[in-house]
This record gives structure tokens, sequence and C-alpha cells, in this order.
């Protein structure tokens, strides 16, 4: 059985603020560490691979993070260009169309067509025999995918844009690059949740979505930040009875920092069975990281985790 | 530091930003509530179907026009808002657009024409900025109407704040769509005029992205070019409305250095694009570790105190662990006060739980709407 690492082509989606580019940097470790040739690719200008592997800027470049794990950010407008060089192999032509303002008017005004060059250039990245001039074949491409709303939408671009455009290269590309996404055993997709009410309510229905609208399953939902269980209830009670003899002070400020850890710690766990009973995919945990900000260390330690969950790498 | 009410105060409209994931629907219905329990006729537009929300104020579904919140809600909550009003409605920006172009379409033929094309049916649910756009042309149309004292605005949910600011610009450049519309009619006066050059840029074009296409594009462009006129002259008076005196922004954030630097980044934008700025709402910020204290003198008062030294083992690495969130956080908002005025930065604690009803949001509010005299109170009493 195929694991979700083994797959050619991963969309990490979920609702803003979740965490998606810290599962997607995470599940390239991960890969990188069983020896996929890995690349992450961003698609909003977030640069948020670059900040955290204390990078200059990535950009529109395949940057190595290290052995096995590369990044990228993905700019339409370079997209675009490649497209076109891409398609039109005489130089002066796809100068041409490039630099007249008219195509770019066309680009902005044909809707989906800038998801469109950015989905295709994800779909390069993933082939076997690469089409972008000397460039080596990746065995796991990531993607760090726009949050929902825009996320499903994301995901049905070729589909969309080959209704549009209905003939044509584009259009016959667009649909090549659906069958694709489409194909389980090539294309993963994975949900990242955070367990609170809204993040979970979103994760139900993009789940739904995604089979029913996109007519993709979802291989795992990635419940990312769950507290750690730190205090029995019992014990509760004793740290409640302590703080109402207790006078004020450090001690006083630690035992009610251990209730509201508590508090938090039942709602968040309450959230994720409601998660279970709600989802069908397979959930994989991630811990809260009590750390300032994410940092390579603490990517490490989140690969760990996903490299053993069930959810996502099960080992082989 | 001010709360809500004193930012709010005179103020018709007011829009919370942000990025996703930072607590702007809660944040946005909160202040909405807090302003009606003061006596004011508040509206909340959201854009989130934040379905619980919903259901807490009493309302099984939210649609396209606003619905009242039942007053005995905040009776039940120990409130007595007087002539407070509280109302809401979710944004369906895809009937909104329909409705805008029903409202400027020249005759019942370009309307259908309009509704029924392809171009149209993808841009009114998938192009960028055009959800943003409808927000604001829904806030627009019923702060005409002139019904309420406050329009709540919670703006779409995106990555990028700015998304929000540049959506009327983006919206209204790809209408005209001037120069893309000369060039689609190949057989008119527009191709003479171009000359040769966009012949050849035109064959190549068609190579690339099939006939069809072009055609719908240029049916589409055709038919609104009677109505660009109209949407010019509208999103101008919607971006009069957001740059009025009686409006104001609000950015939600939350308190690591991300959204901070964000949040930091959007006020700058604001201030460049001479809008209102009111303040900074900082939520779920880390006080639980605001005291200084050595571990060793903690767990052995804890030990003491709790009589278990385990469990006093485990209270305090808790303790230490809040404690790196509580400094990194002061860390982020001293950079966030840095950048403006102290006095604008209003911050929410990470409260004990997640707020999905009326009295959660009042809760909040204690937070949001505390002047300074009680918002010293609040961080004496610990709570």
């Amino acid at each position: 059985m195929t694991t979700l690492l083994d797959k050619r082509l991963v969309f990490v989606t979920g609702k803003g603020g979740v965490g998606k580019t810290t599962v997607s940097l995470a599940l390239g470790l991960a890969a990188a560490r069983r020896g996929r040739r890995t690349i992450v690719c961003e698609v909003s200008a977030q640069e948020h691979a670059s900040r955290i592997f204390k990078r200059a800027e990535i950009g529109f470049h395949e940057v190595e993070l290290r052995r096995d794990l590369s990044a990228i950010s993905i700019d339409p407008d370079r997209s675009l260009r490649e497209y076109l060089e891409l398609q039109l192999p005489v130089k002066a032509m796809s100068d041409l169309l490039y630099k007249s303002r008219i195509f770019s008017y066309l680009a902005a005004a044909t809707p989906g067509l800038r998801e469109m060059v950015t989905i295709g250039k994800i779909w390069e990245l993933g082939l076997n025999q690469r089409k972008a001039k000397h460039s080596e074949p990746y065995d796991l491409v990531i993607v760090d995918s726009p949050a929902t709303g825009h996320g499903i939408g994301f995901l049905q671009t070729p589909r969309t844009f080959a209704e549009i455009a209905r003939v044509g290269p584009m259009a016959n590309q667009a649909k090549t690059i659906d069958r694709q996404l489409t194909e389980h055993e090539r294309t993963g997709v994975v949900i990242v949740a955070l367990p609170e009410e809204m993040p979970v309510n979103e994760t139900v229905s993009l789940e739904s979505a995604l089979s029913e609208t996109v007519g993709v399953s979802v291989d795992a939902i990635i419940l990312n930040a769950l507290y750690p269980k730190r205090f029995e209830e019992a014990e509760e009670t004793t740290l409640r009875e302590a703080l109402g003899a207790a006078e004020g002070g450090p001690g006083a400020v630690a035992i009610r920092a251990a209730l509201s850890q508590a508090n938090r710690a039942r709602d968040q766990h309450r959230q994720r069975a409601r998660l279970g009973e709600l989802t069908s995919a397979p959930i994989g945990e991630l811990p809260y990281l009590f750390a300032p900000a994410i940092g390579v260390e603490q990517l490490e330690l989140l690969a760990e985790v996903l490299e053993q969950s069930g959810a996502v790498g099960a080992p082989r | 530091m001010s709360g809500v009410a004193e930012i709010l105060a005179g103020k018709g409209v007011c829009i919370c930003a942000g990025s996703g994931g930072v607590g702007k629907t809660t944040t946005s219905a909160a202040i909405a509530a807090g302003m009606a329990a003061r006596g004011l006729k508040v509206a909340v537009l959201t854009i989130d179907p934040a379905k619980r929300l919903a259901d807490s104020l009493g309302l099984p579904e939210l649609g396209n026009t606003e619905r009242q919140v039942d007053p005995a809600l905040f009776t039940a909550a120990g409130i007595d808002p007087g002539e407070g009003e509280l109302w809401a409605m979710m944004l369906d920006s895809k009937q909104t657009f329909d409705e805008v172009v029903k409202k400027h379409a020249p005759d019942a033929e370009t309307r259908d024409k309009i509704l029924e094309n392809r171009i149209y049916r993808q841009i009114s649910n998938a192009l960028a900025g055009s959800q943003e756009y409808m927000a604001m042309e829904k806030l627009f149309e019923i702060h005409s109407e002139d019904r309420y004292d406050l329009l709540v605005l919670d703006t779409p949910p995106s990555r990028n704040a700015l998304d929000f600011l540049e959506a009327p610009k983006r919206l209204t450049q790809f209408i005209e769509g001037n120069s893309l519309r000369v060039f689609l009619k190949p057989t008119g006066l527009g191709m003479k005029l171009v000359g040769r050059g966009t012949g050849v840029v035109f064959s190549v074009l068609k190579r690339i992205t099939g006939l069809d296409l072009i055609e719908d594009l240029s049916e589409f462009f055709n038919a609104f070019s009677g109505m660009v006129g109209g949407f010019q002259e509208r999103a101008k008076r919607v971006n009069e409305l957001l740059a009025d005196e009686r409006s104001t922004f609000l950015v939600v954030c939350g308190p690591a250095g991300d959204p901070i630097s964000e949040a930091v980044y959007f006020h700058r934008k604001l201030i460049e694009a001479e809008l209102p700025f009111g303040g900074v709402v900082v939520n779920k910020v880390h006080a639980e570790g605001a005291v200084a204290v050595e571990r060793e003198d903690l767990l052995a008062e804890l030990s003491e105190r709790l009589d278990n030294p385990e469990l006093a083992e485990r209270v305090t690495d808790n303790f230490v662990d809040y404690r790196a969130l509580t400094v990194r956080d002061r860390a982020n908002i001293r950079s966030l006060t840095a950048e403006m005025n102290a006095e604008r930065v209003i911050e929410v604690p990470y409260l004990d739980s997640d707020v999905h009803d009326l009295s959660g949001l009042l809760a909040v509010n204690r937070y949001l709407f505390a002047d300074r005299t009680e918002r010293r109170a609040l961080a004496e009493s610990g709570g």
C-alpha cells in the first residue's frame, strides 16, 4: 500500500492560520529523510520557507534547503513567462507576446489563467521528463496551497479552465492535469486543522467539498497544535482548592496557568473527538509546541511525529 | 490604551481587517454586540460561514439580507441594550455581484447576456478580489440606506490583508479592460489602429488559448462596455466611503511574529492610502506567565502549597512553557507599539475557552471595551 509520502504530488490545504506552511515543510523533511527527492512549493509569495530556513528570498528558483529537500515560491507572472517560452519555441515570439500589454490584459482578464499557470508549474515540477531547462525530476512535490475558500478553487482550477478555454493547447494541458489531480495513486490531499470549533467545521465541509466537487479523496487530516493533557480532573480540583486558599504571588499565577491549560486541553480534546466523528480521512496529530517561533529544530520534531503517524508515514 | 467604544465614538462604519485565522469574525461580532449593548443600532456583515456563531445569535441561518438578533438574548445575558439593536448578515458575493449587474445593466438583454456569460459566471465566483469588492459594495449599499448607527464589516479571509484594499482597483481595471476590448474586436476600428504587431500577437495568442476563449471574452467585455462608467462611479463612491472621517479600520491580528508583522505592514499601507486607521486588536495574547520568578523558588512554593511534589513539578513546567509564550507576546506587542500610538493597541488575552455564543462575545468585550482604569483592574484580578 502506498503511503502519502510515496505519492508524486501532495496538496496541503486548510483554513488560514492553521499551519499549512509548517505542515508542508515538516512533510517535506519527513520525505527527504526517507531519501525522496522533495520540493515544497509556496504559491502566495509569503516566503515562509526562506524565513524558517534563514535563506535569502527563495523566489522562482528551485533552492536546495538540505539534502533531498528543495523549495520554490511560485509566482504567476514568472510561471506565465515560462509557460509561454515552453509553448513557443521561438524566443522572439514568446518575448513579443509576454511584453505586449495585450497579453497581460488577457492574463488578468481570463478567470483562472494565473492560477492555471501556477498549477501548470507545479505539475511540471512533478514530471519524470521535466520541461524546464537544466532541471532534474523530483520524487515528491508538496504544495502549500492557498487558504480554503480559495483552496477548493485552486484544485478545481484545471477543470474550470478547461471548461472556459474549451479548445487549444492550454485547454488540453488543463485536461491532462485535471486527470492527474484526481488520480489517487499519484496525487494526495492533506487538510490541516486546529482543534477549535471553526477550523473543525471548516475541515468537515472542506473534506466533503473536495470529494464531491473536485473528485479527490482526502488522504489525511493533520490536527495541528494539539495541547497535551497535563492534568487529571482530580488534580484540577486540588489545584482549584489550593488557589482558593492561596494568597497572590507566583504560586497563584502558576496554578492559574495550569487550570487554564487544563481547560483548553479539555476543549481541544472535545473538538478532536468531534473531528473524528464528522470526517472519514485518517487523522494525524501534531503537538502544540511551546516555542516562541517555528524554526528548523521544531520542524524536525514535527517531521518525526508525522513519520511515525499512521495517517501519513506508516512505516513500510 | 483606549477601548473600542472610544475608537468608534461618532463612527458609522468599522472595517475589521486582517489575515486569516486571527479571530476576525469573532472580534467583529463582539464589537457589534458591544456597541448594540451601548444603545446603538448596529449591523454586522460577516463573510465566514460562522454557523455556530449564527446559531448562538439565535439566527437559524444568515442570508444576504440582515436579520435581527433577538433582544431577549441580551436580557438573558444581563444586559439592557435600551434602544440598541443587533443585526447580522452573511455576505453572498455571487448574489451581490448579480444584484450589481442587474442594477447597472442598461437593458434586459445586456443583463441576461452578462448573467449567462461563462466568463462572468467564473469571475463572480472566482476572480481574486471579487469577494472583497462585493463586501465593500454591500457595505456601501446598506450604508446608503441609512438604517443603522454603525456597520461592522468582517472582511473576507485572505492570506494578505492588503487584498482587501486593492480589490476595487483590481476589479474596475478588470471590467474596464480597455485595450483588451479594442483588441478583441479584430474586425473593428481598433484593429486598424493597433496595427500589424498586434495581428501577430493575436495569431500567437489564438494558438495558445484557442479561439473560443477569445470569443467569450469579447462577448463579455462588449456586454459590459455600457456599464463600465457605472461601475467606475460606484467604485469611486465606495472608496470615498472607506476614506470618510466617519469610517475606521481596525486591524485584527494574533500575537505571534508573522501576524504582528502583517499588522504593522497593513497599518503602514492604510496611512499611505490615507485611509482612517482606528487601532489594532491583538487576540489571544498569552499573559499566563506574567510574573518573574526563579524556577527553583516557584517549585519550592508549589510543593509546599500543593503537598504533592510531582504535581508541583508539572505545574512549574507548565508555567515555564507559558512564560516563554508570554515573553514572546510582550516582545511582539512592543514591536507593534513602536510603530504606532500604544493607545491604539487593544489586547485580548487568550481566554480559557473558545468563543461561540453571545455570552462568550460579551466576555471578550470586557477587554475590547475596557478603558484605562478597567484594564488595570482586570490585570490585577488576573482575569
